[in-house]
């Protein structure tokens, strides 16, 4: 009477028995649920703060600028010399017109801003803005285009720049370092639920052993129950997460002086986090299944 | 068939259940096993259903050697016998026909086969009528007969059924009994585990006997007497 697998029996079976056990199905999927909405929480704050010091981090530039004797084609011929130099990303002229003007516009305000209007040209420089690809690097970058022959000095906010990178590692260390812990604690809590699920059916587990029952066939229904409630719990916790989300986003959008958040959509978002959820349920319900199971399958 | 030669048991804890145990059961036979508590009768009935090993000798049964049997081998080891507790061990949450099903389809048998053979069983122990019961609708003496049922249910060649009657007044032990030895009729081996000795004298069958691990007597048509013979 051996039988090959049967999908749809275990399949079948492990759906009748989370409706049967209900109570204990309703608290597993709300912890996988609860754990799954830390997590997100967690990570989705990461990856806006991650998101938020990037655009920080391109919007940063140093100056360099150009001896005032240098021939106006070799002016020119420094943008190429300074692109060729590693981690140089972007490089724009400022003749210094512009960069008077520009001056000139950031004393718009004050009371004396009519003394500025009478400001020689000649007081300015030309100037190149540089951009960096890799902000950790900036020093090193400022070091090399100040031995560009035509380039008398440099402009760098380093400070900035490094207190951007310290904010960004540790931000980026908290949050891996609080996922892990919250898996870590998820997985355990959840194995303790389902194994709390299936001390409650020891006696159907101990009657299949008793009747000739395989390990095998013992486990897969468990198995699929463990995989159908992970399954629930990571598409519930990825709408739930979507609505908090939106009532965040909402406020800080609303709130004042909140001009300068600029939170990723949820919807940019949506893939990798149900994928993530669903793997994570996945694993969580199916593992937390096996380990729960077990002890009652050495008979 | 059982067959026990010179076994031992010994748990991890220094206890001497078995002190060399030797008898064979064979097929068709009906056998009582009976002793006072803590005589060993619980070990030889875990040492059939393979739930433990001998320390020392050979234990048989239905041609598989539980000495050194594989794990893997013990659930099919396990399709051969049908146990009865005294405690019924029914699934409270399926009803009596979802009980037996649950019991066929554990070993793999197919819906056609459960169709066919769930509603014989319920026939054979006069539980027909009862089938959409939950086992807490039932008296005590038709939850026994369920286990019965489903010990048959997956047409074993032998019965091992642990104090049976433990839990039942006199007259439906006396019912639970009979269902027995018609199924052995029917040419199922079975080994009844009991101290009820008015059972066990009224139906003049095999009596197998231990004491502190040890065979005391087994004579067919054998009777059970603490004082003379246990």
């Amino acid at each position: 009477m051996s039988r090959k697998f049967d999908l749809k029996f275990y399949a079948s079976e492990g759906l009748h028995s989370i409706f049967t056990h209900g109570f204990m199905s309703f608290a597993a999927v709300c912890m996988i649920v609860a754990c799954l909405l830390i997590m997100g929480s967690f990570t989705l704050v990461a990856v806006n703060l991650e998101h938020m010091l990037g655009q920080l981090e391109a919007e940063n530039e140093f100056l360099a600028y150009v001896d005032e004797t240098l021939p106006e084609d070799e002016v020119t011929a420094l943008e190429d010399k300074l692109l060729a130099l590693p981690n140089v990303s972007e490089v724009a002229f400022i003749p210094k017109e512009q960069a008077k003007e520009d001056y000139i516009q950031s004393y718009e305000d004050t009371e004396n801003f009519s003394l500025f209007e009478s400001l020689p040209d000649e007081v300015f420089r030309d100037r190149y803005a540089i951009h960096v690809v890799d902000i950790e690097q900036m020093g090193e970058t400022v070091s090399l285009v100040q031995q560009v022959p035509g380039v008398v000095d440099t402009s760098a906010m380093l400070e900035v720049a490094e207190g951007f990178v310290v904010v960004r590692n540790v931000a980026g260390g908290v949050a891996i370092i609080l996922v892990v812990i919250l898996l870590v604690i998820s997985l355990f809590i959840i194995a303790n639920t389902i194994k709390l699920a299936t001390f409650s059916r020891r006696e159907e587990i101990a009657i299949m052993k008793m009747v000739g029952a395989t390990n095998a066939f013992i486990r897969w229904p468990f198995v699929f129950e463990g995989l159908i409630l992970g399954v629930t719990g990571a598409v519930v916790a990825f709408f739930l997460q979507w609505g908090v989300y939106q009532l965040i986003t909402t406020a800080i959008s609303q709130a004042e002086g909140a001009g300068l958040i600029d939170l990723i959509p949820y919807g940019e978002m949506a893939l990798p986090v149900i994928g993530i959820f669903l793997i994570t349920g996945f694993v969580i319900g199916v593992g937390g299944s096996l380990v729960a199971i077990r002890k009652f399958l050495q008979v | 068939m059982i067959r026990f030669t010179e076994v031992r048991k010994e748990y991890d804890n220094g206890t001497k259940a078995l002190r060399g145990i030797s008898f064979q059961i064979n097929d068709g036979e009906f056998a009582f096993l009976v002793g006072p508590s803590g005589s060993g009768k619980s070990t030889i009935i875990k040492l059939i259903t393979g739930e433990v090993a001998p320390s020392e000798g050979r234990v048989m049964v239905n041609g598989y050697n539980l000495t050194n049997i594989a794990p893997r081998q013990v659930p099919y080891m396990r399709r051969t016998l049908g146990v009865i507790f005294q405690d019924f061990r029914l699934i409270d949450k399926k009803t009596v026909y979802e009980n037996l099903t649950f019991a066929m389809r554990a070993v793999g048998s197919s819906g056609r086969e459960v169709r066919k053979r769930v509603p014989y069983v319920l026939d054979l122990v006069g539980l027909s009528h009862k089938a959409d019961q939950y086992p807490d609708q039932l008296s005590g003496g038709e939850q026994q007969r369920v286990a019965i049922a489903r010990a048959l249910v997956n047409n074993p060649s032998m019965i091992i059924a642990d104090e049976p009657t433990g839990n039942l007044d006199p007259q439906r032990s006396l019912e639970i009994m009979m269902l027995l030895e018609r199924i052995n009729e029917l040419g199922t081996t079975l080994l009844v585990v009991t101290h009820e000795k008015e059972l066990v004298n009224r139906f003049s069958k095999r009596v197998i006997a231990i004491r502190n691990g040890r065979l005391i007597s087994d004579e067919t048509g054998g009777y059970y007497n603490n004082e003379q013979k246990v």
